[in-house]
């Protein structure tokens, strides 16, 4: 059985069980270690993809799921011009610390944004109450993506 | 501000953002065997047998027959077994490890691995342990004279409970045995020393034959400052036994259920008023150690030493005691041992004052203690406070009067305000002399021909910036770009022990080694040449030596401050309690960098507001953690706190690094006490306890309080 899927832009195929998780292989068979592993169980957000325009836990998600989808990780968002925005901000307000909810801060962010390009902090705060982060108290991400609404006017 | 405390980009921001910063379980398991561990079911037994079934090919299991060295995790003592021999002591007792190259067959083999136990009684009341690990105490004044001339006599029972690390990224570490029986370990690691120092006493081998390396570390708090050393040996022990190297990475839940965590406490606080003023306080403190002493010992000196609070008494009495209990060992935590005692004291102080019918801040600002007071242990103040000015800039910013005036006779409908304040101070560094006699810290700085200056120090990047603030002070003292100066994870083969990274001490100890270091190089500079510096700590020539028999003397050199104001609003249907204003001021000195000690504030800030109300570890009757999971063990989210307003108030401390001085802990130490009088204002009921939970707050209705 062939679980074909598009990651990061790119044709792929999972020769797998369908029942594996999505994080797992993502990790191992397809080298995405930016997807973090937190708790698998679907509190703490580490491990956030983007599914089909969606910020999914990739962590409660079974191999099959993502049978023709498009999924998003850290690994391919890097490389847009969204990614050099927020990279900016989160460097400008110091949103990252320890770096381990880092990668599915920004996934969230990139989501928040393409929802409502221009959220306020209410909107931001709840886009983000997925993504738990332990060192910041969450807020120079806040701010980041605050920022990032404005200097990457026109980007979402 | 000094010019130096201008923000720069992190030099570690770039990988961690783009998500390539390897963690432990980042790196490829090609070669590598999963290690999982076997733990204790039971709080309290004797081991029996231990029945292993038949083993496939590749597989192996340790256990305490095949420590090569002593079964003791060295850490002050060295109580905690690598595997527990004889008996267990907590429920996640570790009793063997498994290793093998498929993860789900190491998993079945753990499960069928039958362990034969011979229950014992447990002990999980602290108060009726029988086991003291610790005590000490201490006086000063003339106490018993100060109660009998009192107006008036308080006494209160104050207690708090467990808090989990929570760091992202759970605990793991790989063991690589290299050839002639040396040992290679990275991973997850606050201390590579403090590993080093066990596994020398765990394999029976020389310090220059392990090599230890800190991997991408996911925070730590002080969870990650003696645990690894338990992992790093226990995983030793396997690798060596395997001959491969193992990995071993904790999933969530296991990490909850059986890593250290914050003491809970049950204090005793007792005071003696004269003339509106608290003239004597005798406090009897006790601290939950759980199975085995790891670090308590040092956390009760300093929850002993710190139990009046930012408050002047002049005639005190402080006795702690950290005893046994048969549930996890608890360790290190931001504050070690000192949140406990600042909740303690200020809701004590808190409730003096509402009896005594004044406002609780006017009342805690009447007994601020000021420079050149002595301290609890008769040492002094050496250096400003300025808790005074902190305080008016907080009354003002949240506009606490009007506020606490309004709320005081507001009506009663479904959603209720309350306002509250708290002050804390933290001493930087090792309590007492730790740092001359037992730290004794090395940094060293090599400088390259290319002109590239190297620091070389242990200290580890967990978060909290250490890399960017000890490149700036490097950068700053010898007038070069900031990217002159290279940082690496600390690697034991490469760099001297600076010391743990631990007790808010790296910015105000090392980092000074590192600039001392910075101005002898440049001073001797050479273009084109290699050449290496190294500074060693000397305690300040004006600092009263700790006696540690009679707790007398300057228990830290200096002091960093903080006060804090939460705003509350309690939904009366639900009992949910909402944080709707928090203001903070902290003095850490001179700040090395700005948006790094503003980024360590506000994020100690809301694990003390996690600490207050949400974040409840319970114990059932068979000393099982039931919290042992993100969804039953709540933190704080973006969604449950609003924007966090910081301010700073810069008082230098002349023996730091351009005046720095600690930072890490102090944010989280004196929260509680604002939140839970903010809460008590809200309700109109005192509490002594947290967390102080919505439980609590229905609770209190349903037994009839008013809302």
């Amino acid at each position: 059985m062939s679980i074909p899927f598009t990651l990061n832009g790119k044709p792929a195929a999972y020769e797998g069980s369908a029942t594996d998780r999505l994080v797992d292989i993502l990790r191992k068979d397809f080298k995405c270690p930016g997807v973090k592993v937190g708790c698998n169980e679907g509190e703490c957000g580490a491990c956030s993809i983007i599914m089909d325009g969606v910020l999914i836990n990739a962590c409660m998600v079974a191999a099959g799921r993502a049978y023709d989808t498009e999924i998003i990780t850290i690994e391919g968002f890097r490389e847009t011009e969204k990614f050099a925005v927020l990279d900016r901000c989160f460097a400008e307000t110091g949103a990252v610390q320890c770096g381990f909810c880092t990668p599915g801060m920004i996934l969230a962010a990139e989501c928040i944004l393409t929802k409502n390009p221009n959220p306020n902090e209410a909107e931001i705060r709840d886009g983000l109450s997925g993504n738990m982060c332990r060192c910041t108290g969450y807020n120079a991400i806040v701010h980041a993506v605050a920022l990032a609404a404005k200097e990457g006017k026109g980007l979402w | 501000m000094a010019e130096i405390s201008g923000s720069v980009v992190k030099v570690d921001h770039g990988p961690k953002v783009r998500g390539e910063a390897r963690f432990v379980a980042d790196y490829p398991m090609e070669g590598i065997l999963y290690g999982k561990t076997l733990r204790s079911d039971r709080a309290r037994a004797k081991i029996q047998a231990i029945n292993v079934p038949e083993l496939p090919m590749g597989y192996v299991v340790a256990d305490a027959r095949d420590v090569p060295g002593k079964n003791g995790v060295l850490i002050i003592g060295d109580d905690t077994p690598v595997f527990a021999a004889e008996t267990v002591e907590f429920v996640g007792d570790p009793i063997a490890m498994v290793a093998g190259p498929d993860e789900a067959e190491v998993e079945r083999i753990l499960r069928e691995i039958e362990v034969e136990y011979e229950d014992l009684e447990p002990v999980l009341d602290m108060r009726k342990s029988e086991k003291v690990f610790y005590e000490y105490g201490y006086e000063k004044g003339e106490v018993d004279k100060a109660f009998a001339e009192a107006d008036k006599v308080y006494e209160e029972i104050l207690q708090t409970g467990h808090q989990e690390h929570g760091y992202l990224e759970t605990q793991g570490i790989t063991v690589v045995p290299l050839a002639g029986g040396k040992v290679k370990v990275h991973g997850s690691i606050q201390c590579p020393y403090y590993v080093r120092k066990a596994l020398v006493l765990a394999l029976g081998i020389e310090p220059g034959d392990i090599q230890v390396i800190q991997d991408v570390t996911g925070g730590g708090f002080g969870g990650k400052e003696d645990y690894p050393s338990m992992i790093g040996a226990r995983v030793a022990v396997t690798a060596l036994k395997a001959g491969k190297p193992v990995r071993v990475v904790y999933d969530r839940r296991e990490d909850m259920a059986t890593t250290s965590k914050r003491h809970p406490t049950y204090s005793v606080y007792k005071a003696a008023v004269k003339d509106g003023k608290v003239t004597a306080m005798d406090i009897d403190l006790l601290y939950n150690a759980g199975a085995y002493t790891t670090i308590s010992m040092v956390v009760l000196q300093r929850g002993t030493i710190c139990s009046n609070g930012v408050y002047n008494i002049p005639h005190m009495r402080a006795h702690g005691r950290s005893v046994k209990t048969n549930s996890v060992p608890n360790g290190a935590f931001r504050g070690f041992g000192a949140p406990q005692v600042f909740f303690a004291v200020e809701m004590f102080m808190a409730h003096i004052a509402k009896d005594l019918g004044v406002d609780p801040v006017a009342f805690k600002e009447a007994h601020f203690v000021k420079k050149g007071d002595k301290t609890s242990t008769n040492g002094i103040f050496h250096h400003g406070v300025p808790l005074p000015q902190m305080n008016e800039k907080l009354l003002t910013a949240s506009d606490y009067w009007a506020k606490r005036e309004a709320y005081a006779s507001q009506p009663k409908g479904r959603y209720q305000r309350g306002i509250g304040m708290s002050y804390s101070f933290h001493g930087g560094g090792f309590t007492g002399t730790g740092e001359r006699d037992i730290i004794k810290a090395v940094a060293a700085l090599q400088k390259y021909p290319d002109g590239k200056v190297e620091i070389l120090t242990s200290g580890t990047e967990m978060g909290q910036g250490l890399f960017t603030t000890f490149a700036k002070i490097v950068a700053k003292e010898l007038d070069c770009p900031i990217d002159q100066i290279i940082v690496k994870l600390p690697d034991t083969d490469r760099v001297p022990d600076s010391g743990p990274t631990v007790a808010s001490r790296s910015i105000m100890v090392v980092g000074e080694l590192l600039r001392r270091a910075a101005a002898k190089i440049k001073a001797e500079w050479k273009d084109g040449e290699a050449q290496r510096v190294e500074e060693r700590f000397q305690q300040p020539e004006w600092q009263i030596p700790f006696n540690y028999d009679t707790f007398q003397g300057d228990a830290y050199p200096t002091f960093s401050w903080g006060a804090h104001c939460v705003e509350i609003e309690v939904d009366t249907y639900t009992g949910e309690q909402k944080v709707i204003g928090a203001w903070a001021c902290y003095d850490v000195g001179t700040p090395i960098d700005t948006t790094v000690v503003i980024g360590q504030m506000e994020g100690g800030f809301l694990q003390g507001i996690g600490y207050a109300h949400m974040e409840q570890m319970n114990y059932d009757k068979k000393g099982r953690i039931r919290s042992n999971s993100y969804s039953d063990y709540t933190m704080p989210t973006a969604a449950d706190v609003p924007k966090m307003e910081m301010h700073l108030c810069v008082e230098e401390y002349p023996e730091g690094p351009f005046g720095a001085k600690g930072a890490g802990e102090l944010p989280l130490v004196g929260v509680p006490g604002a939140y839970v009088n903010a809460l008590e204002q809200a309700i109109d009921k005192d509490f002594c306890h947290i967390p102080v939970t919505m439980e609590d707050t229905l609770t209190h209705w349903r037994e009839g309080g008013q809302a």
